[in-house]
């Protein structure tokens, strides 16, 4: 594939923590790409590392604690340059033009996402002026015309409510308009729709696949829900504890997985009509300051060797895109460097 | 405005409750007349200043005096200086609030960026520097403070007056004493604030829109951060006038503390009673603000 089709490019990304209790690996040595246009969906249970690679592209991991330890974030920007996010400062003009106007992020949860003591109007109005230097007035047209996108009714009535005066999926709607105000390529989408009740949560993948469609943006959608990322991506990242153990097309996740976590999540996941009894897998994820030995799934692992208790399986290559991290696909993949 | 009925309403309830018990509290003390006149005082001069006083009569009777006076505006006599307590107040009251809110002024204006400034270089030696010091400055007791600053600067340097009243250069030292107390508290309960917000989703948010590190704190942190730094401000208003009892005697300012310490020692009933009367007012006018400024600060707090 030709570089410049990434949008987004992660290469061995590790963004480490420091703790009382020593150095923790939050995200390690981690690769993928977003081309543009797509929809990449990321899945994990909780604490597998998900936010923080979002965190990291936005480069909003703040010291002193924690900090890209390795790898970098390329970036292709609307004028077609390539950035290094990692070499950036977080807050250097160059990092804040990109942060917002070419990526832009929605949060877990609508409820704390937004300020409380400023109007939805003049929180959406304020990314407008800042990135494309308009007046307050021009700000506020727009915010009226996004939070028209976005599905919210009587929005110039709207814009003068604050957070608090408005209902969950109101509020993660007005986030969605925020984070879209200045036209990004690339969304990042962290579990927006964990928080909200099911019906909502439906109208709002909904909306977001329309506007996608519409805007024509890449997105990254981070989410531990497989029903989820179905509906929403084209390829699939699954994490565990700071790695990524298995990519590939998310036909291949969902009919073909190779990763006995991504099975175990599989197994997990309630269908419709299925008889059988849920499967969870058993175990919990591991203490990240006290990691196993070897690969860390095999603890949990149904199909654990002795070598998986010993050491780190490398990434394997099967047909197509598919990337695994596991020693069962030893004899049958091409081992990645 | 319902609001604003309920709050009076409840003030003059607490105004009525607190004058009565000072008006019996001051009276437990003992004889105010002791003091007033000389050691060999005949009796006769004594039963003559009593009945002068208004003291010979019964306890309850002398209560409702007091009353009639307090609900026509009238607090009485001093004791000690024969004025009406009002107009002894009323010439006093100005320099104590002069010193005071350039005290205050003083902390917040000092307390509130040192406050920021150790918030966002947590950890730093700058940090451990200005959490030092400002602990230093609020523990330190203020008559130690002042004492302190007499003999450097007044008894050493020669720089500055020692006391009295006068120019600007006479309002130096106290302001600086009672002030250095102020923005250390301010200080530190400002940094623990800004550190709480500054965690918070809407300035990641913040943040993810590419703002300026300035704008996401002084816009979206900052309007947050400061309430409970208001708050502080508001419950330090009444300490104002107690303040003014330690500084106003170190420096020899003629405000309303001294006369308050004075009337102390002599049993002055009538301008003790004021003294109480005028601080409640002050706690309860003080607590009104705070919420007032809630209300301007944070949409979510309404009062109807």
């Amino acid at each position: 594939m030709v570089e410049r089709d990434k949008l987004l490019d992660v290469q061995g990304l590790k963004t480490y923590f420091e703790t009382d209790r020593g150095v923790v690996k939050a995200v390690d040595d981690i690769s993928y790409h977003v081309k543009e246009g797509e929809t990449v969906g990321i899945v994990g249970e909780s604490g597998c590392g998900k936010s923080v690679t979002a965190l990291s592209i936005m480069n909003l991991v703040q010291g002193p604690r924690g900090r890209v330890a390795g790898g970098k974030i390329m970036y292709t920007t609307k004028g077609g340059e390539r950035v290094e996010i990692t070499a950036l400062p977080p807050y250097s003009p160059k990092m804040r033009a990109i942060r917002g106007s070419e990526i832009s992020m929605i949060f877990q949860e609508p409820m704390t996402a937004l300020n409380p003591v400023y109007t939805i109007g003049e929180q959406i109005a304020e990314t407008v002026c800042l990135h494309q230097k308009v007046s307050k007035k021009k700000g506020r047209e727009r915010a009226i015309e996004m939070l028209e996108l976005v599905g919210i009714a009587a929005p110039s009535r709207r814009i003068n409510e604050y957070p608090h005066q408005l209902s969950g999926g109101m509020r993660q709607r007005a986030m969605i308009g925020m984070a879209l105000s200045c036209d990004p390529r690339f969304l990042i989408a962290d579990e927006p729709t964990t928080a909200l009740d099911v019906t909502i949560e439906a109208q709002i993948l909904d909306l977001m696949l329309h506007l996608q469609e519409k805007l024509g943006m890449a997105m990254q959608f981070i989410t531990h829900d497989l029903g989820v990322i179905s509906t929403m991506a084209k390829r699939v990242v699954v994490m565990y504890t700071g790695h990524v153990v298995e990519k590939a097309s998310v036909d291949d996740i969902f009919y073909d997985p190779r990763h006995p976590y991504t099975k175990g999540l599989l197994a997990s996941v309630p269908t419709l009509g299925r008889q059988e009894r849920l499967v969870p897998i058993k175990g919990t994820v591991p203490n990240m300051n006290e990691l196993p030995k070897g690969c860390y799934f095999s603890p949990r692992c149904q199909e654990a060797m002795d070598i998986c208790h010993q050491e780190e399986p490398p990434s394997y290559q099967l047909e197509g895109d598919h990337i695994v991290k596991c020693w069962l696909w030893e004899q049958e993949g091409v081992r990645l460097p | 405005m319902a609001f604003f009925v309920r709050r009076i309403s409840r003030a003059v309830i607490t105004l009525c409750v607190v004058l009565t018990i000072v008006f019996f509290a001051t009276r437990i003390t003992g004889d105010p007349v002791m003091w007033l006149l000389p050691d060999d005082a005949s009796m006769e001069a004594i039963e003559n200043t009593r009945i002068r006083l208004g003291l010979d009569k019964p306890i309850h009777e002398q209560f409702s005096i007091f009353v009639k006076g307090v609900l026509q505006g009238d607090f009485g006599t001093s004791f000690l200086h024969r004025r009406s307590v009002t107009s002894l107040f009323l010439e006093r009251i100005p320099q104590t609030v002069k010193l005071m809110s350039w005290a205050l002024g003083l902390g917040i204006v000092l307390g509130i960026p040192l406050g920021i400034i150790a918030a966002l270089n947590r950890n730093s030696a700058l940090d451990r520097f200005l959490m030092t010091s400002s602990f230093l400055a609020y523990s330190i007791p203020n008559f130690v403070l002042g004492i302190f600053f007499i003999l450097i600067f007044s008894l050493t340097l020669r720089w500055l007056p020692s006391g009295g009243y006068g120019n600007w250069r006479y309002m130096i030292m106290p302001v600086v004493t009672y002030g250095a107390s102020h923005a250390g508290l301010v200080a530190r309960l400002m940094r623990s604030s800004m550190l709480d917000v500054i965690r918070r989703d809407f300035i990641r948010t913040a943040d993810s829109k590419g703002l300026p590190r300035h704008t996401v704190i002084m816009k979206h942190a900052f309007r947050i951060a400061v309430l409970p730094v208001i708050t502080l401000i508001g419950l330090r208003l009444p300490h104002l006038i107690s303040g003014s009892f330690v500084i106003e005697t170190i420096y020899a300012w003629p405000g309303a503390g001294r006369l308050i310490i004075q009337a102390a020692k002599n049993r002055d009933f009538p301008v003790l009673q004021y003294a109480v009367f005028v601080t409640a007012i002050l706690v309860i006018v003080a607590n009104l603000l705070v919420d007032l400024a809630y209300g301007l600060l944070d949409p979510r707090i309404k009062y109807d």
